[in-house]
């Protein structure tokens, strides 16, 4: 089937198509192609999830629905360039993990959830990371930041940071 | 103490120990290569059954026992699912174990895929680990060069492909069928049991769903025998015959208020005691545990009087808790209010509730709210007896849930509030002067966000 794509590229369709031997069935391919699209636009629009549906044999809602279910992916617009994940379960607090995430939402002048205006972080609370051995921790991107103060952290913020893989 | 040398995390401060070279300088694949060639699949599962091996995932049920309930026969596929999403709070033995030894994993997961005749497994990894992503991937690409995995493995007429595949930031993604169906591509909704995914699994199939570490558990078995395994814990109680013991090593993850938080592997069966100093270097800044939690925030609370609980599968159930779950210590020191900490349970699984059921979906967000207008200063007494009420009304055990995330949420709030009420009361009525002994209806908080 040739359709038209606006939001998809043929590139990510390959990517898609290279992991369809892993499954018995399409619908497995979801979550992958979601996170496939979510690399490189940092957000999965609508346009993005009819494509999807499309390419996978799905309803756009089937594909929708597993795609709202994890409150992981952005629709209306991207997330920043670096997505700051602050944990903000058990460990972490007990080592100051929400003084952290008020003191970078507040000196970002942004809400939870919410980007910079100049598009660069998003800041989001997050529950355990897995690295409570580290505690108060940071996943940036593909960057772990350990045992985090407010100045470190909004030291290493300011870093640049490779995209999330 | 019994003395002990680790041996899951032999690789941890080893150079390169993640690499294939390293992991067959110290034994490794040389279990799998003789298991392949001089042994049935029935020995295997044999083999684990023998070793007494429950699974480290937090359920605690026999690996060997499970992997009997597969159907004989089948005409296949049988999958195996390695459950890697690891989101308990307080746990990241898994991550260790992707992260500095994969290979140990692998062959874990090869051995097992045997034992149950499965020629398909899938990695469920959690999203929030980038690092084990790619260890694991490049441990996957050296063992399928080396031909241990992949079509005929070592010539021995056995094939497996193992592929990782990636969570999107969902505790409920760890309970089995929700990891299924999440797999599947659907959202993360637990099946209602029976069918176990035994007899109906990943694709409609027969699967057995397992934990990291019980992978390495049985790489670890297949090299240095059942004899080994079973000299280390405790063993099980003659007095009661349901207790099958709790035998092997096991990853305790030590974090909260400890001078060296950390991942630690013992003997099943230290106390939590004994965790906190020996490895611990105690309560931090030389202050008291008020509270910790056992084995993840499911798991509930134990008192400082309770520390000399020995954490193997049976131990934290003694003293009230839900179990060892994934042997996550958190230690509380003395300076924090239990509203806090309950506070901050309940904001988690009001989080993580996949909202199928009605008393999780409720009951999580009501005792979110409950502990948030206790924490405004707007607490009531009869807030506690609520908040019990509701914690003996959802989860499995009361028999009014689908999966078990319910009573992971009920068990901190019954625990806390049993075990702290002094405290719960005092912060009440201090916050709340004019307002503690009130009984009549309130106006809600606003809604809580959910997944
Ligand atoms: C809410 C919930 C979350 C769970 N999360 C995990 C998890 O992250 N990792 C895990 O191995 N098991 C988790 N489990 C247990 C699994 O359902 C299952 O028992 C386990 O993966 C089986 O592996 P094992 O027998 O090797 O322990 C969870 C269970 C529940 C009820
Ligand atoms: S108990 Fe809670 S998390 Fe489990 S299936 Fe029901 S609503 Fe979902
Ligand atoms: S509680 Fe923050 S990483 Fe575990």
């Amino acid at each position: 089937m040739i359709a038209k794509r606006s939001v998809l590229t043929d590139e990510m369709v390959a990517k898609i198509e290279a992991l369809a031997p892993r499954y018995p069935n399409r619908q497995a391919l979801t979550l992958p192609a979601l996170h496939i699209v979510n690399a490189e636009l940092r957000h999965v629009p609508l346009e993005a999830v009819a494509e999807i549906a499309a390419i996978l044999g799905l309803a756009p809602a089937e594909v929708q629905d597993t795609l709202s279910f994890y409150q992981f992916f952005y629709q209306a617009k991207p997330h920043g360039t670096v997505r700051a994940f602050v944990c903000r379960s058990i460990s972490c607090a007990l080592r100051g993990g929400d003084q952290l995430l008020e003191h970078l939402c507040h000196s970002n002048g942004i809400q939870p959830y919410g980007t910079t205006a100049d598009g660069s972080l998003t800041i989001e609370p997050a529950e355990c990371l897995g690295a409570c051995d580290f505690a108060p921790c940071i996943l940036a991107n593909d960057d772990l930041l350990m045992n985090m103060t407010p100045d470190t952290a909004t030291a290493a913020l300011k870093q640049p940071r490779a995209k999330a893989t | 103490m019994q003395p002990f040398k680790p041996v899951l995390l032999e690789a941890v401060g080893v150079s390169d120990g993640y690499t294939l070279a390293s992991y067959k300088s110290r034994g490794g694949y040389a279990p799998l290569e003789t298991t392949l060639s001089e042994k049935k699949p029935a020995d295997v599962v044999e083999m684990v059954k023998a070793s007494g091996l429950r699974g480290r995932g937090g359920a605690g049920f026999s690996t060997g026992l499970k992997w009997t309930f597969l159907p004989k026969d089948h005409p296949g596929p049988i999958y195996l699912c390695i459950n890697a999403d690891e989101s308990e709070p307080g746990t990241f033995n898994n991550r260790i174990l992707m992260e500095d030894d994969p290979h140990q994993v692998i062959e874990g997961i090869i051995l097992s895929a045997y034992a149950t005749r499965a020629s398909t497994a899938y990695l469920y990894l959690r999203y929030e680990y980038p690092r084990s992503w790619h260890r694991l991937q490049a441990a996957i690409d050296e063992a399928y060069a080396a031909g241990y995995l992949g079509t005929n493995i070592r010539g021995s007429g056995f094939s497996l492909e193992l592929y990782l595949h990636r969570g999107a930031a969902a505790y409920i993604c760890g309970e089995e069928t929700g990891l299924i169906e999440s797999l599947e591509g659907k959202r993360a909704w637990p099946r209602i049991k029976p069918p176990f995914p035994a007899i109906e699994g990943l694709f409609r199939k027969p699967t057995v769903v397992n934990n990291i570490e019980t992978m390495a558990c049985v790489a670890q078995i297949a090299r240095r025998g059942v004899d080994w395994f079973k000299s280390i814990g405790v063993p099980a109680d003659p007095a009661n015959p349901r207790d099958p013991g709790s035998y092997g090593p096991k990853l305790y993850c030590l974090s909260g208020h400890v001078e060296k938080p950390g991942c630690y592997e013992a003997p099943l069966g230290i106390t939590a005691r004994e965790l906190i100093d020996h490895f611990g270097g105690g309560v931090w800044k030389g202050r008291r545990a008020k509270a910790v939690i056992p084995g993840g925030i499911s798991m509930g609370l134990m008192t400082e009087s309770e520390l000399d609980t020995p954490l193997d599968f049976a131990g934290p159930g003694k003293v009230g808790c839900l179990g060892l779950g994934t042997a996550a210590v958190v230690v509380i020191d003395e300076t924090v209010s239990i509203v806090d900490f309950l506070h901050n349970s309940c904001r988690f699984f009001a989080h993580e509730s996949c909202g199928q059921c009605t008393p999780c979906r409720e009951g999580t967000s009501w005792s979110l709210r409950l502990l948030e207008r206790i924490k405004a200063g707007k607490g009531r007494l009869k807030d506690l007896d609520i908040l019990l009420e509701i914690g003996s009304t959802m989860g499995m055990m009361p028999g009014s849930t689908i999966c078990g995330l319910a009573d992971g949420a009920a068990w901190p709030i019954k625990n806390a509030i049993k075990k702290f009420r002094g405290e719960f009361e005092d912060t009440i009525k201090r916050t709340n002067p004019s307002g503690w002994m009130v009984t009549d209806p309130v106006p809600a908080l606003p809604i809580v966000g959910a997944h």
